[in-house]
């Protein structure tokens, strides 16, 4: 199975509530990015190990994530 | 590729003005999914309150009404009356529902008008900078109650959705959380009964969604999500309150 998570980084929050919601650990707020906020973005870090839960765009207040799976 | 999840288009593209991880915008999100999977989005009016929910009018991809503090029952009930066929539905938190707008809710509720009502609980005044709330915890610490809630000086917190509950006109109560993703799916769920009893004119609804102030209650967005949970739940415990919507 092929996911993909696509976070549409410049209206993030950086709140980190999918980092809290992801069951497989692969949520992290970026360490080397800021968004036009000033925030840094949430990112996933291995697209491989998704299972498209979408457990991180449920938890998400500001409605960023994208999930999609083939 | 198939999308699982993307948002719904009932939702506006401005960026909403809460602080990050705050749980208005997970109840934004949940009613404008509702509103979008009902296919209603061309006839439902929303109702916002005074408090930190105020500019739902511009996250929102439909009609909406800024009611003033505490009256959106009020102003709701004109608008349904006058066109049922419209989805009317208000949106307040607990210092517009609990406090100033108590009087409006329990009538609204009382009168059964056809409407629906998301209540935020999240315990505490944020708009105006974190005060002592009706739903306050007791010994919770807010700017105007620095020691912590005194039930003895002040009472203890109010539980809305067992209150309406007790009221003839009310069909549907509902108690919900957005502390993690099944309560949020379950909350998603509850607030699809609440519209599906207003289009099957079964009466009033109601559903409290026990939502999240990261900023005012000093914590961490996740946190706060945990202070839900460990705190809030305990005293406003979870569940169907009322439902009558199948006789």
């Amino acid at each position: 199975m092929v996911s993909k998570v696509t976070i549409d980084e410049n209206r993030c929050k950086g709140c980190g509530l999918c980092v809290r919601a992801c069951p497989k650990k692969i949520m992290q707020l970026s360490k080397t990015k800021l968004n036009e906020k000033g925030y840094h973005p949430a990112e996933c870090i291995d697209q491989e190990a998704c299972i498209a839960c979408a457990s991180c765009a449920w938890t998400c207040p500001d409605a960023v994530i994208t999930v999609e799976k083939e | 590729m198939n999308t699982v999840f993307k948002k719904t288009p009932v939702l506006t593209d401005t960026i909403m003005h809460y602080c990050p991880g705050c749980g208005h915008g997970i109840v934004h999100r949940l009613v404008a999914e509702v509103i979008e999977e009902l296919g209603i989005q061309d006839r439902t009016i929303g109702f916002v309150p005074v408090g930190c929910a105020v500019f739902g009018y511009k996250y929102f991809n439909i009609d909406c009404v800024e009611a003033a503090h505490g009256r959106a029952p009020a102003a709701a009930t004109g608008c349904k009356r006058v066109n049922p066929n419209n989805i009317v539905f208000t949106y307040q938190g607990d210092g517009d529902l609990a406090s100033i707008g108590a009087a409006e809710i329990v009538h609204a509720a009382h009168r059964g008008e056809k409407i629906t009502t998301i209540f935020i609980n999240n315990a505490i005044y944020g708009m105006t900078g974190g005060q002592m709330a009706p739903t306050t915890l007791v010994g919770q610490k807010t700017t105007t109650s620095p020691y912590g809630r005194d039930p003895e000086h002040c009472g203890k917190p109010i539980r809305i959705a067992e209150m309406i509950a007790t009221i003839e006109g009310a069909a549907y109560v509902e108690r919900v959380s957005v502390d993690s993703t099944p309560n949020i799916r379950k909350a998603k769920a509850a607030i699809k009964k609440a519209f599906q009893c207003q289009i099957d004119r079964k009466g009033f609804a109601l559903v409290e969604v026990l939502s999240s102030c990261p900023t005012n209650w000093g914590k961490s967005p996740s946190e706060a999500m945990d202070w839900i949970k460990s705190d809030m739940i305990p005293y406003y415990p979870l569940g169907v309150k009322k439902d009558i919507t199948n006789e």
